[in-house]
């Protein structure tokens, strides 16, 4: 016999069951009062992301990364973001490019009869414009993504990059200011306009990233695998992107 | 009179130095490891295994005595896994920007067996302001250790603190670095952090002999 009620079989079964309805109730009722706030703070910095490779942002020392503010979020880039497209299969049609996620595409496009959607935003500042392409791919641990402004020579005139979870310190700094402004000004044409993508090498011995043209930026030691994926996730998607945007910069001429 | 018992003053400071969580007991390893090539991520860390073991602790101190003994750890590890949760969402929802940098941390500290340790061995067995004083205590010292590994760390590997380079610029060659100094990328990866938290408990033993082992 058990010395004590809480010993017994039924005493253990109806704590467990009661603790596990208790505690998922006490989660699923924060998860569902707290979702609109969430999706609506993403959406904001989704914002804040593209506008902030077209230089809207609030940098101000050469190390900071600052958006604007999220409640600004929403003026600015209805004001710097003249036009969103969606390309799908040959055809670019205007169209809400904001709401598609990337990820859910890629999971849809594994069915052969999907064709993926890639959304473009094209972007004006300052006489400048700004076709601003997203991209995502695999880091270390988890998923990886950012956001490139290119210009009508296909060179980056801004990059951002995030991460979901890569180790603190080391491919975490992929999103800071040292590496994604390395991006600035690289060409990722080669010199016969072939696609090239820009590779993150290691051994590139260019640590203040003067040559532009090398398809090449410095790498961060100790983070190879996230340095890989960024090359690869900018070598896929651009590649991808490349002949579209070519036509809507022709057609915009 | 003090505003804390002799008892409960102990709760609070005996694991920042005698009875530290890392260098005493050697738990919470794996996270000081992980997460310590920066200060200003050691500190975040700090602050939310504080908040979570403290509250944890009070949580498994109210229902420690309806608690059956059978599934008891697992009992635990919902507790701690829910807090998480909770706390996650609610800085999601209306600290968006703190949450994007904590990102990993706060699922870490589920797995910091620190958390673990402190519900089993004290808040199963003590009431719930003792226990409180007591995560507040734990969680510090483990907190201690790691601000001081992140501050060597970032310190002699990346020669800057909370970001902000204190000895010039590596690239420029100014400061340390124009008389020939170098960043120690080593410090950087996570053996170092073992190296470190080594050293730190060779200091303290040899500052305090009556934590050495009679073997």
């Amino acid at each position: 016999m058990a010395s004590k009620k809480t010993d017994t079989n039924i005493y253990t079964i109806v704590f467990a069951v009661v603790m596990v309805v208790v505690v998922g109730s006490v989660l699923a009722f924060v998860a569902n009062t707290l979702k609109p706030t969430i999706s609506e703070n993403e959406r904001f910095e989704k914002m804040q992301n593209i506008l902030y490779v077209m230089g809207v942002n609030n940098n101000e020392g050469d190390n900071d990364v600052v958006f604007i503010p999220a409640n600004e979020a929403g003026d600015a880039f209805d004001k710097y973001i003249v036009k969103q497209l969606v390309i799908q299969g040959g055809s670019i049609t205007e169209g809400d490019a904001f709401s598609i996620d990337l990820a859910k595409e890629e999971v849809l496009a594994k069915d052969s009869g999907y064709q993926k959607r890639l959304p473009v935003f094209v972007g004006k500042k300052d006489e400048k414009t700004h076709y601003i392409v997203p991209l995502r791919g695999k880091g270390l641990w988890d998923a990886i993504w950012g956001y490139v402004s290119l210009d009508e020579n296909m060179v980056v005139q801004g990059a951002f990059f995030d991460h979901a979870g890569e180790t603190p310190g080391l491919g975490a700094n992929i999103k800071e200011r040292y590496f994604m402004d390395d991006f600035i000004g690289e060409h990722i044409m080669d010199a016969n306009n072939n696609f090239a993508g820009i590779a993150v090498a290691k051994g590139n011995n260019d640590p203040l990233n003067l040559r532009k043209h090398d398809n090449k930026v410095d790498a961060i030691s100790g983070s190879t695998i996230t340095g890989d994926g960024v090359s690869a996730m900018i070598r896929k998607y651009l590649r991808e992107y490349i002949p579209h945007l070519e036509k809507i910069i022709n057609e915009s001429k | 009179m003090a505003l804390l018992s002799k008892k409960d003053r102990g709760l609070l400071l005996d694991p920042l130095a005698d009875n530290n969580p890392i260098t005493v007991q050697v738990l919470g390893i794996c996270s000081a490891l992980a997460i310590t090539a920066q200060l200003k991520a050691s500190v975040v860390m700090a602050v939310s295994v504080i908040a979570v073991l403290a509250m944890g602790n009070v949580v498994i101190s109210l229902i420690r005595n309806i608690i059956p003994s059978k599934i008891r750890i697992i009992v635990q590890l919902v507790v701690v896994a829910a807090l998480v949760i909770v706390v996650d969402q609610v800085l999601k929802a209306y600290s968006y920007e703190l949450s994007k940098q904590l990102s990993v941390f706060i699922g870490l500290i589920i797995t910091n067996c620190i958390i673990m340790g402190r519900f089993e061995a004290f808040a199963l067995a003590n009431k719930p302001w003792p226990s409180f004083l007591d995560g507040i205590g734990n969680a510090s010292g483990y907190g201690l250790i790691l601000v001081i590994v992140g501050f060597f760390r970032e310190l002699l590997g990346s020669g800057t603190l909370f970001g902000h380079q204190v000895l010039g610029d590596p690239i420029a060659k100014t400061g340390l670095y124009a008389i020939g100094y170098e960043n120690n990328g080593f410090m950087l990866l996570s053996p170092m952090a073992l190296i470190v938290v080594g050293i730190i408990i060779w200091v303290q033993r040899a500052r305090n002999p009556k934590l050495i082992e009679e073997n």
